[in-house]
């Protein structure tokens, strides 16, 4: 498909880290890597659940106020069943499963892929100081932490695009 | 439908150029077709064209993650022999269908 305004740039910023949202940033982030797209993608609060050592491939699944999560047949799962201890792994780990069987590789395999094709990773520097995070508990994918200054940098140019998921 | 000439051979092709046939593809045609995305084809460009020839083959999707377990390249030479999209121009130049895949 020929496009007269292509995208050549897409800069992600993924602020949450339940596995739904660190999921479509990834994915976001690696399907540009495959069209050539430039990418570049900015790690920030919760989000950096992504990128820690450690614990990008833990990542749960919100239970409680999570309206639209249903059981397995469909029917609603109430806040309830919730808060029952061990629901919340179960739910993520029945997640994972069905990312699985897509061929839905986990958090660190997806970040080799979208740096294997060129893809760029950024934790936030004011989120790390927060987390009191150093670049050396960030993934080994990390390029560097950045400020929003040196982000907005970054996602310059003709035909970029941020998106924040 | 559309038609293309590569090395003297007639193909059918959709409107981005993939193969609708894909048992019309020879290597030569291959050759001409990586021509035009600026490719010169090596030896290591067949295998994983052949690869993803016999995946598609199966009905299997291909997916960027498939290539990890091909056993021939690893994803990052991937991007390196066909740079820019190289599922995407590896399916055009071996003569498959575009992947329907988003990982």
């Amino acid at each position: 498909m020929e496009q007269s305004h292509p995208i050549k740039k897409i800069n992600i910023i993924c602020a949450k880290g339940s596995i739904e949202d660190v999921y479509a940033t990834l994915i976001l982030g690696n399907g540009a890597v495959m069209e050539g797209i430039e990418t570049n993608m900015f790690f920030t609060f919760f989000g950096l659940e992504a990128i820690v050592k450690g614990r990008m491939d833990k990542l749960h699944t919100g239970v409680v106020g999570n309206p639209a999560l249903r059981l397995p047949g469909g029917l609603r799962m109430p806040t309830l069943l919730g808060i029952i201890p061990g629901m919340e792994s179960f739910t993520s780990w029945m997640m994972k499963g069905q990312m699985a069987k897509l061929d839905i590789p986990p958090v660190s395999e997806f970040l080799d892929l979208i740096t294997a094709g060129g893809g760029k990773i950024y934790g936030c520097k004011l989120a790390c100081d927060m987390f009191n995070f150093k670049k050396e508990d960030l993934s080994d994918h990390v390029s560097d932490i950045l400020t929003v200054g040196e982000f907005y940098e970054l996602a310059g140019g003709e035909g970029s695009q941020i998106i924040f998921t | 439908m559309a038609q293309k000439t590569y090395a003297g051979v007639t193909v059918d092709v959709n409107d981005e150029g993939y193969f609708t046939n894909p048992s019309q593809w020879t290597k030569e045609i291959g050759v001409e077709i990586a021509k035009e995305e600026g490719i010169v084809l090596t030896d290591k460009h067949f295998e994983i064209i052949e690869y993803l020839r016999n995946k598609h083959s199966k009905g299997e999707t291909l997916t960027i993650r498939s290539i990890n377990s091909s056993g021939v390249i690893d994803v990052k030479t991937f991007y390196q022999l066909f740079p820019g999209a190289p599922l995407k121009k590896a399916t055009k130049i071996g003569g498959i269908p575009k992947p329907a895949s988003c990982i």
